[in-house]
């Protein structure tokens, strides 16, 4: 009885409230989603309950917004940034770790410092190239202009993670004929698997949320990402439509949580660069 | 049929030298152990070897084929590593046979091969197992597997035993030494550890910062070492040194230290014929310190106990004689403790002269 009095306090108390902060987002916008606009903004009646659900807001976000065609649009950009990025990313870490050439670690630290321009600066000039390459206004800009900010920061998680692959595994499938693109294949990507999730993950989520390039290389509506649509299309002048904005949020958070939730585990070890044996 | 020949090799890493004029002729069929200290370049020698490091001079010839720029995939070698190396995402037979799969070998050969080895080394019913699920021994068992399916000319041993237990490394250096009686294949062995070299090595290369201290059986390297660092190297516990002024009388020499005196007999003294300094380091293995009833000067060391190290089948003692510090490995059944006086007397004809400025053997 005393142990689990100890373990409430030190464990279920504590993480109730952690997992009370973390939800309470989307408890609010599925609050806000199911309630029409009378009731939402009566400030007599309890705000966290219910009182006559309604499913006006979603048919709203359905009907009245090219939601899905926004939502079909983040999906295409981000799935296909990231893509991209995982692939140059590996290429690029494994040669900068494994290869020792004599820029390697220059190289390195030149690709993190990509990382470290922010994007409000680097917006401008990536405008100017988009312009030129004829991609104003289409995805392809948006595919092309997310890896700058994803390549960086994966080739460097990537980068911890072969180093902790020894070498010698390596060196064993060199002596036993094995070309170097297939110790990569058959090796190196197994055994970061953990990692190449993570990157994966990391930088879905980032596409997936990303904001300002998308609002300064798209400005059809057709072509919107769900970020730029909800807020240009459901905020009218000073007018914020809050059931169809939070029921477009709601759907929107929902991949990205579940891509969290079932890959949480490899996202950790990723981040630790643990592989062990 | 390989003889490995290694000619003036040198490596330099930058402006660190590695490894300096190495020349040795391996025998087909011979099982040789480089050993030294760490940082004295017998692994680096091996990687040479191996095709894992690229060679700054010299040449390497295995069988009559010159393979400085050869790639080590061609080299037909196989490497045991230190920590193995065994791919964890692949179960042993994966493990074993991926070699062989690399070089498109047919698969019923694959699996007669990898079944051939499973049982020379008894790990047959770990085959679906994975490496994380075997102890360090089994392991060590599929990294040899893996590397005698492939049927190499040459096997390299990179410090295969230091991940093993002490009983364990007993063991698996037997198994070992079976082994290449059974494949009667050139082995190259990298060890620091002079028990496993001598134990298991035809031939003992003992090799310190870069060079080559002295080649030969283990015999001939414990009963005849070249200069101090192999005398002080081979051999458990190491032999004993301590500096020694030369005292002549006609031809006969003797020794003198501040605490006693040995006389040396006569082909001792022969060696020391010529010799123009004052004093040399003197050599004498703790097993050539005897116990002795009575002091005689001139042959006897007159000696204090400081500790003492029962391990069984014999007894270290650490004595001093004056400020001379000794080992000596007496009978098991001595009655001695600490602080006692204790008479030892060295067998003189196996007693060990060095030059004191080169610090070589005299003779």
């Amino acid at each position: 009885m005393e142990r689990f009095g100890s373990k409430l306090v030190r464990f279920y108390i504590p993480t109730a409230l952690y997992l009370i902060f973390l939800l309470f987002p989307f408890y609010w916008m599925a609050n806000t989603v199911f309630k029409s606009d009378k009731e939402l903004y009566n400030l007599k009646l309890n705000p966290f309950v219910i009182h006559s659900p309604t499913l006006e807001n979603v048919v709203h976000l359905f009907t009245q917004t090219i939601f899905l065609k926004w939502m079909w649009n983040t999906f295409f950009v981000a799935i296909l940034a990231t893509l991209i990025s995982l692939a140059a990313s590996l290429l690029a870490a494994y040669a900068i770790q494994r290869l020792q050439f004599k820029t390697s670690g220059p190289t390195g630290v030149a690709i993190f410092l990509g990382y470290l321009v922010p994007q409000t600066i680097l917006f401008i000039p990536l405008a100017h190239i988009i312009f030129k390459m004829r991609l104003w206004d289409s995805l392809w800009s948006l595919v092309l202009t997310y890896p700058t900010f994803l390549i960086p920061f994966c080739t460097w998680l990537l980068m911890g993670y072969f180093k902790s692959i020894p070498k010698e595994m390596e060196e064993c499938a060199m002596i036993d004929g094995t070309s170097r693109i297939n110790i990569f294949r058959k090796i190196i990507l197994p055994l970061c698997l953990p990692g190449i999730l993570s990157s994966f993950i990391f930088c879905f989520t980032l596409s997936w949320n990303e904001f300002l390039y998308a609002l300064a290389f798209i400005s059809t509506t057709t072509s919107k990402t769900v970020p730029i649509g909800l807020v240009t299309e459901l905020v009218r002048g000073d007018v914020y439509h809050w059931g169809p904005l939070m029921a477009g949020a709601l759907c929107a958070s929902v991949p990205v949580a579940l891509v969290y939730s079932f890959f949480v585990e490899h996202y950790v070890a990723g981040m630790t660069g643990a592989l062990k044996e | 049929m390989a003889e490995v020949r290694l000619e003036d090799i040198s490596k330099h890493f930058n402006e660190v030298i590695a490894v300096k004029d190495f020349n040795l002729d391996i025998k087909d069929r011979e099982f040789v152990v480089l050993v030294g200290p760490s940082g004295c370049g017998k692994t680096t020698t091996l990687r040479m070897i191996a095709g894992l490091e690229t060679i700054t001079g010299g040449n390497i010839y295995i069988g009559k084929r010159l393979i400085n720029r050869l790639p080590a995939k061609d080299r037909n070698i196989a490497m045991v590593f230190q920590n193995y190396a065994l791919y964890p995402h692949m179960t042993v037979y994966q493990n074993m046979a991926f070699g062989l799969e690399q070089r498109k070998t047919p698969k019923e050969e694959i699996k007669e091969r990898v079944r051939e080895a499973a049982e020379i080394l008894g790990i047959g019913d770990l085959m679906d197992r994975r490496p994380k699920q075997l102890s360090g021994g089994q392991r060590q068992r599929v990294a040899v597997g893996r590397a005698i399916v492939r049927k190499p000319e040459v096997f390299l041993f990179d410090e295969p035993l230091s991940n093993l237990d002490a009983k364990l490394r007993v063991q698996t250096r037997v198994e070992l030494k079976k082994l290449h009686e059974r494949l009667a294949t050139t082995i190259v062995y990298v060890t620091h550890d002079q028990v496993e070299a001598m134990t298991m090595g035809d031939r003992i290369v003992v090799m310190k910062d870069g060079l080559i201290q002295q080649v030969g059986s283990p015999l001939e390297l414990y009963n005849a070492p070249t200069n101090i660092f192999v005398a002080g190297f081979i051999g458990s516990p190491a032999m004993n040194f301590f500096e020694a002024e030369l005292v002549r009388s006609g031809d006969l020499v003797n020794l003198q230290t501040d605490s006693f005196r040995l006389d040396l007999p006569s082909e001792k003294s022969a060696v020391l014929k010529g010799y123009p300094e004052e004093k040399v380091v003197v050599g004498i293995r703790p097993e050539d310190l005897l116990e002795a009833r009575e002091h005689v000067p001139g042959k006897t060391i007159q000696t204090t106990v400081e500790v003492i190290e029962p391990i069984g089948s014999e007894m270290y003692l650490n004595v001093s004689a004056g400020e001379c510090a000794l080992t000596a490995s007496v009978d098991r059944k001595t009655q001695v403790k600490p602080h006692q006086d204790f008479i030892l007397e060295p067998s003189l004809d196996y007693l060990h002269l060095f030059d004191i400025r080169n610090e070589k053997v005299l003779s």
